[in-house]
Formats: structure tokens, C-alpha cells, sequence
């Protein structure tokens, strides 16, 4: 039994219990006397609900009860919210479409929430579905994004004018448009940013259960930041007070984002256990998923880039449009704003950047967070701007990047961000070495001659992850404060548990926390248990999201062993008959200073709870911690991604031939599972570059429905990545940890888009870059760049 | 999913007999299609019978320079077989590259070809190698039997019990796929077998699987996929859908028979 230090690549203890089918997902488990609710969902994009007549299928076999939007009012329960307020350029809080999570007059996209049927079997509870009349007025869809402001368009919220949820900017304009007047060159690209469907592998599931005798109510279900759900559940739309409703999310497959929110689904499942007086249990099927899980990306931009005369980046400024879809999800308006424009300074030194930023209604699923949320497309935005510069101005695209890079830290960007720390330079020579750019041309020569376009594109990303200090967040508009909370509970016999408001839905918190506390308190990492996803447990927590478990989870750990280290050394001081300040605490072990006395920490622990030999009076006995860690600023991941790929223009198939990832993390606790994480997220983020996206079309019926027609990626799709580490400490955080979740997503679709369009000699390349999109641009270039 | 009757009969004799008897059967091979169309109640059977259970249309055999192979063969066991791989080394490579391996562990042969979805690849090695479909009431040979999108000869309850495939060397099939099911987009069976020349196309055209006659006459003069060159096919006959327009699906089957030529005469 030896301890596991912090940097080692120790496999994941929970592997074992989902490699052998023992996970315990929410589907998994069965509660005495549960029933199955079935959701009728709108087959219209836009209609008014003229009559709902429920009366023949409430008699159907097994139906225990039919609810509806009326029977929601009846109850008081509230609407579903969206918790970041956003105030637009005239001062004006954003408007929010009334959001109820069982339709009321109007039904706004596909899939939208008509009525629950609840009956003993689910097959009965579709049955009866079935059966239930629905008088549509059908109204006009609002598909298009690029129209749905048009003054012909149909309102989505008939109070909304214009279907603008508000108009937002950041950074200077008048500054901006200055630098503009006087460039010597102006990049200018026109960018959409493909919509997705996050696809987590465990589709969204819930029961809820009401304990008439307690008047409580519990929630399982599959969510990123359960005490988050309370709350929201509690405080806004009125299921139960806090202390009466527990959330418990037990093992999660994956969220990427989509299980942060709060959704119809899981509230109506909490509230209907009430009304029924049995539990009531949903699991999503894929198809429900497509339709009603919120959506991520879908932004349509113009973007221009600034130059002087010697290729200096003098400004940047922005216009997207993006896409809310029917509802404002629970962070929605946070992602296009201050997730988004806040990080559009990209690397580079840019004295002067507008952003002007509109977010509008659409009769589509709502759209939210999905897996980088906001940066991947600032990300593509400016490395997709940088790329296409260097080009015109003929500059090599490495040499561009290096003359704009930011080298002196901090740095005060124009658009709120101080930058902490970085070493852009060292990620791009380090990748540009492994990625053996040097001998680009002679191995695109070769594709040349077999016929072949082969291009090359970087991306030098950045991320803020660890959304913080919460005062500053707060002055920004979300609703939450945004730090974390751990306990540490030593036992009696010296092993630990950690008790923290992270969420692990495929993270291996349950590894990479406890190594944290091995090597910390010199205990073996099979000793320490990671305890998370229950209200009833963990005190409080905001969950997990934007790559803010390691440097703001992890802190709070930090924090609480600090205090457990402290008590134990006062029990060891007296265990030991010697000054506390004499004590010295290392490898498990607290010894007297320049003796060889000695006690360890199993011992210390023991004592702490039998509390025999010290008075109780001064100090109290046991060894249990807590702690609220809010950080001091955000942290700063970056790096370089360098993608190579080969087209064959004959049918437009692309290939990627090399993946270079060199990044920038600060310090890694575990480095398999943070090279896990970006091989996931590079995965997740060449599948928006060449494969995914979602469509509807014009009557707002979503066309790519499933996985016949949305492309994920897979294995065969990727080559086998190279991964490289730089590491400039976080000194705003006590292990000098950055993040590593999303980076991948958030690089990615840049470097294959920069590398496509290096491959075909245009900018106006699309995502995704399917082969019948590249065939159709590869068979109108006349002269490809691969014949230089 | 809606209720239904199952059965799982012994013989082909008596499957043939339940399935005359019940008014709206559905036959099951491995349920690749049938299973999820059931479960989204787009079908509603009253009756499904199960092939499942029949020791007579499992099996590999070749007899002489006929390939036999048995309509309940998995996919898996087809891509496997070294008889298969011995006699027509393309119809081994093809089975590969159906579906996962989940589905190649329980979709069949004569399923497949039963249900003569417009894009899956074994009717391309039917009417690409001049099989024969045999069935509980008849031999047909693969030229007659795909008439149409999902349609075949097959009569009602008519039960296709075994494929007969000629051995052929010079034989190579191509597959560009839908990049999200991995089904055909377009898929080229190329074959020559003395002076036979056959190319057949799947994935492709708005009436199903097809024989490009046209390259077939070209190739005649040389079997090689310079032969092809200028050749193309109308587009409008071609399916258009989000992944490819039928310009594009026009264009791949012309790129895509060239390299299925060239592979075969390789």
C-alpha cells in the first residue's frame, strides 16, 4: 500500500464498477410501487394549443393520471428559468419568453412539452398518449435564424417583439472603429457556427418520489450540479421548500453540458409524484433527446480582423446573431456573452476589440452550454480570423501568431479578462516540433502526386475555466455565486472520506480527488472514498462545468486538509509531549523537529476520536473539515493544436493524417485522465468541424433526428493523437491547476478548418466539412494550393 | 412496440405454412430493421415469426464452384469464413464492412436481402456476382429478384432459404459510406467471371440496387478503370437527401466504380 503522488497516471477507480455492469444509473434503479410517465410532445414547431381533451385516455389500461400545463398552474408551480440576467445595451434586463415546463396556450418547438401521462407500464402510458386529443392552431415556424428577426416573421413569444431577446456588446466601439479607419489590411470572414446536439451517452433520466409522511419530496436524476437543481427547483419554481427536496444524481453518463440544466422533464417527474402519490420515473429515449435536449453552438458571425503595416493586430470586431431557440435554458444567455466575447482577445495582444452580440427566438429546442460553451466559438472566431490574415498578407500563419502573441503577464485584455499567466510561444514550438511542420511541404507534395490535397492548420486556443470570484460573476449577471465545497471526514481508523459539491459524470473525480488526498496525507489512494451528487450528503456545491472541478473543487479540498493537517497537529503535539509549532507533518507521518519521534497519521486520527490524551476543552474531539473555496480569478488553459488531413478531392472525403495537441494545463494531477479528457474533446470538436450538425427545416421539423442522419464521430474518424504538455503554474489557486475539459472541443474545429482550407485554397469552407460540402468546393478550385 | 403473437417454428415447411395461415405476419431474421421499426410502432404485426429456429437455413458450403451460404448467416460468420474467403474473397470483405459489430453478429444474409433497403451492400454482391435466391418455393436469379425500393420478387410468405453465389476471384466491392450510418452512400460490386462482366450499384439510385450496363459494355472491351472514364449517369435518378444531392451520388458512383474496376482486375 504505497501512496499515489500527484502527477501520477494511476488508473481510474471507478472503472471497475462501469467495466463490470455495476454502475448505478438513474435508470437503474427501481422504486417500490413506481410508475412511468410518457411525455405527448408537439409534432408542430409553432402552434396554439385550441383544445386539449385528455378524458378517453385517462381511461385507458394502467393510467394512473394525465397532467397538463392547467394542473401545473394549479399547483402554483412555477416557470423553468433561466438563472444569468443579462441587462442589453440600453440598460434593459433581457426579455424572458414565459417558460412553463408543461405547454399552457402555445407549443414553440418539436418535442415540446404537451402533457405527461403517467400509468403503470410505459408502454400504457404511450398508449394513452396516443389517445389524447390535441386541437393545433398551427402557426408559422421560425426555423431560420437569419430571418427570425425579419419583420414578417411569426413571434415565438407574441410579448417579444422582433423574437430579440436582447442586444448585448462589450469592448469599445468607437476605439475599434477607429483602429479600422486607419488598418493597413482588413481580414474580413463570415462564420457560421455549426448547431449540435451534446449526445451524452446516458440519456437524461429522473424519478421523483413524495414521502407523504415527511412532506418530502426526493429526485433522482442525471445532473451535473444537483444542489443547483434544488435550488432552482425550490427557490423558483416551487416544488418544495430546500430542506424538504433531496436530489441525488448517482452515476452519470456523461453531460457535456446538456445535464446542467433544469428541465421539464425532471421537474414535472418531481411534482407528479405528489399529485399521483407514487413515484414516477422517466428515462428519455434517443430520439427525446435529439428533440429536447438543449442544443450548443449555432451562431452566425461576421468577423474582421485589424492589421498594420508589419501584420500587427491593431483591432478586432465582431456581429454574431445567436440562436436561443424557443425558451431561454437555465444559462443560456450567458454563453454568447460573457462565455463568449469575454475570450475573443484569443492569445494575441489586440488593443481594441468590439463585440456586438444579438440573441433571438426561434421555434428550436433551446440551445445552451455544450462542452466549452461560448469559447469554442470565440476560439474558431479568432484562430479561423488569424489563419485566414496570415494568408492574405502572406505571412507564414506560426510567424503571425508569434509577432501577436501576448508576452508579458498579467495582461488586461479589452474585453474584461486578465490573463494570469501563459507561455503561448512554448506550446506553439513545442507542437510545431512534434507536429514536424518542417516536413509539411515534401509530405504534401507526396499527397500531390497520389492525387491528394493535403493542408495544415493550427489553432491557438484559450480558455477561462473556474468561472470566478462570485462577486465578479455576480456584477455580470448569473444568479449563483460560483465557488465550491468540500469536507474532509478522517475516520477513526485513519481512512478518508471527501465530500465535494463537484460532480463526476465520466471526469475519474473519484481518482484524481482522492489522489490529491494520498499524496497530501500520505495514506494510500485506496483509502480514500470521493463522495458526491447528493443534497443529503454534500452540504452545498455548484456542480461541474466549464473545467472548474480541478481548480476550484480541488481547492476546496485543498482547504479543508489544511484545516484537518492543522487540528491533527495540535492532537499530534500532544501525543508527541511536544510544542505544536515544533511539529512537522510529511509523508503521513507527524514528527517532533529534530527528533525521531514520531506518530502517524492512522494513530492521530484514532486518538482525534477516542480523545483520551488531550483536553477536550481546548480542543474538541474528531477530525471532520469543511470548506468554501471561492477563487480569485479565473484560470487560463491554452495551447496549440496543430491539424494535418489529406482530401481526396475525387469524392471530398477528408482524412485527418496528424493531431498535434500541446497544452498548457498549469499542474496535472492524473495525466492519463487529462489526456483522456482532450482526446474527447478533440474528438467532440473534429465532429463539428467535419461531421455533426444539426438541422430543421422550414416548418421547423428537426431532419436530423437520429443517428442515421447526425454524424458522431468515431474511433475510425480520428488518428492516433499527439499529446504534449507545457506547464506555466496557476498562481491564483493553491495547486496551480488551470482545467482541461474542454479544451480539446475548443481547439479543435479551428485546426481542422484552418487546415481544410489550407487543403483547398478558399476561406468559404463550411461546418461540417461533409464530403459532399468539400466535393462541391474541391471540384470549382481550379488550382489547389497542394500544386504549388 | 405493440402487442404481437411470436412464433419460432422448426422448419422452413412449417414457417412457410404459419406465415400463409396468419394474416399480417412479419417474418424475423436477425431484426435489424423489423426490431426498430416496432419499437417506434411504425409497424404492428399481428403475428412475427422467427426464423431463428431453423437448423436448415444456417450454414457455408461450397459444392463444386457454387458458393452456398444459408439465408440465417450472420454477417460476422460470411466476413469469417474461410470457405468464403477462398471462393469470393470480395463477398467475405463486403460482409466486413456492414453496420458494427453488434449489427454483423445478428443481421443475416437472406434478412438483407429480403428487405432490399436501397442502401444496404449485399444486393450489390447479388446482382454484381449473378447470384441465386433460393426460396422455399423457387430458385431466382438475383436479376429478377430486386424490382424495386424494399421491393423482390418474393411472393407473400415465400421464404428465401439460401444464396448461391459462382466462386469469382476477379471480384472487388467499394464502399463510400454515409458518414453518419455508415450505410452505402454508394457501394460498387464489380465482378468479371470469363466473359461476364457485372457492375452493380447500391446506395445510390431512387429504384434501389442497379446494374450499370452501360460500364459494363465499356468494360468489356478492357477490363480496367480507364474504361470508364467519360461515362456518367443521370442525376435525377439518383436518391437526394442531406447527405448527398444526386449531382454528387451521380458523380460517386462513376469515381467509385473506377476503383471498384481497378480493384477487382488488381
Amino acid at each position: 500500500m504505497t501512496v499515489t503522488r500527484i502527477g501520477e497516471a494511476v488508473r481510474r477507480k471507478e472503472d471497475h464498477r462501469f467495466i463490470t455492469g455495476k454502475g448505478q444509473y438513474t435508470d437503474d434503479i427501481f422504486r417500490p410501487r413506481q410508475t412511468h410517465a410518457y411525455f405527448l410532445r408537439s409534432p408542430h414547431a409553432h402552434a396554439r394549443i385550441r383544445r386539449l381533451d385528455t378524458a378517453e385516455a385517462a381511461a385507458m389500461p394502467g393510467v394512473v393520471g394525465i397532467l397538463t400545463g392547467k394542473d401545473l398552474a394549479e399547483d402554483k408551480i412555477g416557470d423553468l428559468i433561466c438563472g444569468w440576467m443579462i441587462h442589453d445595451i440600453h440598460g434593459q434586463p433581457m426579455k424572458m419568453g414565459s417558460h412553463p415546463a408543461l405547454a399552457k396556450e402555445k407549443v414553440r418547438y418539436v418535442g415540446d412539452h404537451v402533457a405527461v401521462v403517467i400509468a403503470e407500464r410505459l408502454d400504457q402510458a404511450r398508449d394513452a398518449a396516443e389517445a389524447i386529443e390535441v386541437d393545433y392552431e398551427v402557426l408559422p415556424a421560425v426555423a431560420d435564424l437569419a430571418t427570425a428577426t425579419d419583420a414578417t416573421a411569426a413571434l415565438v413569444h407574441d410579448e417579444i417583439a422582433g423574437n430579440l431577446a436582447f442586444e448585448w456588446h462589450l469592448g469599445h466601439k468607437a476605439m475599434t472603429d477607429h483602429a479600422f479607419e486607419r488598418a493597413h489590411h482588413v481580414t474580413r470572414l463570415d462564420i457560421v457556427n455549426n448547431r449540435l446536439v451534446p449526445n451524452p451517452m446516458e440519456p437524461r433520466a429522473a424519478i421523483g418520489e413524495y414521502d407523504s409522511g415527511n412532506d418530502s419530496f426526493t429526485l433522482w436524476t442525471t445532473s451535473q450540479n444537483p444542489h443547483v437543481a434544488r435550488l432552482v427547483l425550490s427557490a423558483f419554481v416551487g416544488i418544495a421548500p430546500e430542506h424538504k427536496l433531496r436530489v441525488i444524481a448517482p452515476d452519470v453518463g456523461g453531460g457535456f453540458g446538456s445535464k446542467i440544466f433544469i428541465y421539464a422533464e425532471e421537474t414535472v417527474c418531481a411534482w407528479a409524484s405528489k399529485r399521483v402519490g407514487r413515484p414516477v420515473k422517466w428515462t428519455s429515449d434517443r430520439s427525446e433527446a435529439f428533440l429536447s435536449d438543449a442544443h450548443g453552438r449555432d451562431h452566425i458571425t461576421t468577423a474582421e480582423l485589424a492589421l498594420d503595416e508589419r501584420g500587427k493586430i491593431t483591432a478586432l470586431r465582431v456581429k454574431t446573431r445567436a440562436n436561443m431557440g424557443a425558451y431561454l435554458s437555465t444559462f443560456a444567455s450567458s454563453i454568447p456573452t460573457y462565455l463568449y466575447a469575454t475570450l475573443l482577445s484569443g492569445q494575441y495582444d489586440i488593443p481594441a476589440i468590439h463585440a456586438a452580440v444579438e440573441a433571438v427566438y426561434t421555434t428550436t429546442a433551446p440551445v445552451d452550454a455544450y462542452r466549452g460553451a461560448g469559447r469554442p466559438e470565440a476560439t474558431f472566431v479568432v484562430e479561423r480570423l488569424a489563419e485566414a490574415a496570415a494568408r492574405e498578407i502572406g505571412m507564414d500563419p506560426a510567424d503571425f501568431r508569434k509577432k501577436n502573441f501576448i508576452r508579458k503577464f498579467p495582461h488586461q485584455t479589452p474585453v474584461i479578462m486578465t490573463y494570469d499567466i501563459g507561455n503561448y510561444r512554448a506550446s506553439l514550438d513545442k507542437a510545431m516540433e512534434i507536429a514536424d511542420v518542417k516536413g509539411f511541404n515534401r509530405r504534401r507534395r507526396q499527397s500531390a502526386r497520389e492525387g491528394k490535397l493535403r493542408g495544415l492548420g493550427y489553432s491557438c486556443y484559450i480558455e477561462a475555466c473556474g468561472i470566478a470570484p462570485s462577486q465578479a460573476v455576480g456584477s455580470l449577471g448569473a444568479g449563483v455565486g460560483l465557488w465550491e465545497s468540500a469536507e474532509v471526514r478522517v475516520n477513526p481508523t485513519g481512512n478518508v472520506e471527501v465530500l465535494t459539491g463537484s460532480h463526476s459524470h465520466g471526469q475519474g473525480h473519484e481518482t484524481t480527488f482522492a489522489q490529491l488526498v494520498s499524496d497530501r496525507l500520505g495514506i494510500p489512494i485506496e483509502q480514500v472514498t470521493v463522495v458526491h451528487g447528493d443534497t443529503d450528503k454534500v452540504q452545498f456545491g455548484m456542480g461541474t462545468y466549464g473545467s472548474r472541478s480541478g481548480a476550484v473543487g480541488m481547492s476546496a479540498i485543498v482547504k479543508a486538509l489544511d484545516k484537518v493537517e492543522a487540528k491533527a497537529k495540535k492532537i499530534a503535539s500532544h501525543l508527541l509531549e511536544a510544542a505544536e509549532a515544533d511539529i512537522e507533518f510529511k509523508d503521513g507521518k507527524f514528527s517532533v523537529a529534530g527528533t525521531d519521534r514520531s506518530i502517524d497519521f492512522a494513530s492521530v486520527a484514532l486518538n482525534a476520536y477516542v480523545a483520551h490524551k488531550f483536553p477536550t476543552s481546548e480542543i474538541e474531539p474528531g477530525l471532520k473539515e469543511g470548506a468554501f473555496y471561492d477563487p480569485v480569478n479565473f484560470t487560463f488553459p491554452a495551447g496549440t493544436h496543430i491539424c494535418e488531413l489529406e482530401i481526396d478531392p475525387a469524392t471530398g472525403r477528408t482524412t485527418i493524417c496528424n493531431w498535434t495537441a500541446v497544452d498548457d494545463f498549469g499542474v496535472v494531477i492524473n495525466p492519463m485522465i487529462v489526456e483522456g479528457q482532450v482526446h474527447g474533446g478533440i474528438a467532440q470538436g473534429v465532429g463539428q468541424a467535419l461531421l455533426e450538425g444539426a438541422a430543421y427545416d422550414r416548418d421547423g421539423q428537426l431532419v436530423t433526428g437520429s443517428f442515421m442522419d447526425y454524424a458522431m464521430p468515431r474511433a475510425d474518424d480520428l488518428p492516433s493523437f499527439k499529446m504534449g504538455f507545457t506547464e506555466t503554474k496557476c498562481p491564483s489557486n493553491p495547486l496551480g491547476i488551470k482545467g482541461c475539459g474542454e479544451a480539446g472541443a475548443i481547439a479543435a474545429p479551428a485546426a481542422v478548418m484552418n487546415a481544410i482550407t489550407d487543403a483547398l485554397g478558399t476561406e468559404a469552407v463550411p461546418m461540417p466539412a461533409t464530403p459532399q460540402t468539400v466535393w462541391k468546393i474541391a471540384r470549382t478550385r481550379a488550382a489547389p494550393r497542394a500544386a504549388e | 412496440m405493440f402487442a404481437f403473437t411470436y412464433h419460432r417454428p422448426s422448419s422452413v415447411r412449417k414457417a412457410a405454412a404459419l406465415a400463409a395461415s396468419v394474416a399480417d405476419g412479419k417474418l424475423l431474421a436477425g431484426g435489424h430493421t423489423l426490431i426498430p421499426t416496432l419499437k417506434q410502432r411504425l409497424a404492428a404485426p399481428g403475428d412475427v415469426i422467427d426464423l431463428g429456429g431453423i437448423p436448415d437455413l444456417a450454414g457455408i458450403e461450397l459444392r463444386g464452384r457454387t458458393l452456398s451460404i444459408g439465408a440465417m448467416t450472420r454477417h460476422a460468420e460470411v466476413a469469417a469464413s474461410p470457405v468464403v474467403k477462398e471462393a469470393v474473397p470480395a463477398l467475405a470483405y463486403l460482409a466486413g464492412l456492414i453496420g458494427d459489430p453488434a449489427v454483423r453478429n445478428r443481421g443475416t444474409i437472406g434478412g438483407s436481402i429480403a428487405n432490399n433497403d436501397p442502401s444496404a451492400d449485399y444486393p450489390a454482391a447479388c446482382l454484381g456476382l449473378g447470384a441465386t435466391i433460393i426460396t422455399s418455393q423457387r430458385r431466382i436469379e438475383a436479376d429478377d429478384f430486386f424490382t424495386g425500393l424494399f421491393e423482390t420478387a418474393l411472393e407473400p410468405g415465400e421464404i428465401i432459404t439460401r444464396i448461391a453465389f459462382p466462386a469469382v476471384k476477379k471480384a472487388a466491392y467499394v464502399k463510400f459510406a454515409n458518414p453518419a450510418s455508415r450505410y452505402a452512400m454508394v457501394g460498387v460490386f464489380a465482378a468479371k467471371r470469363t466473359a461476364d462482366i457485372r457492375v452493380a450499384v447500391t446506395g445510390a439510385s431512387q429504384s434501389g440496387v442497379f446494374r450499370w450496363t452501360e460500364a459494363e459494355e465499356a468494360l468489356k472491351k478492357r477490363f480496367a478503370g480507364r474504361s470508364l472514364d467519360g461515362l456518367s449517369l443521370p442525376a435525377d435518378d439518383m436518391i437526394s437527401d442531406l447527405h448527398g444531392s444526386g449531382e454528387y451520388r451521380a458523380h460517386l458512383v462513376g469515381v467509385i466504380a473506377q476503383r471498384a474496376v481497378e480493384a477487382a482486375a488488381g
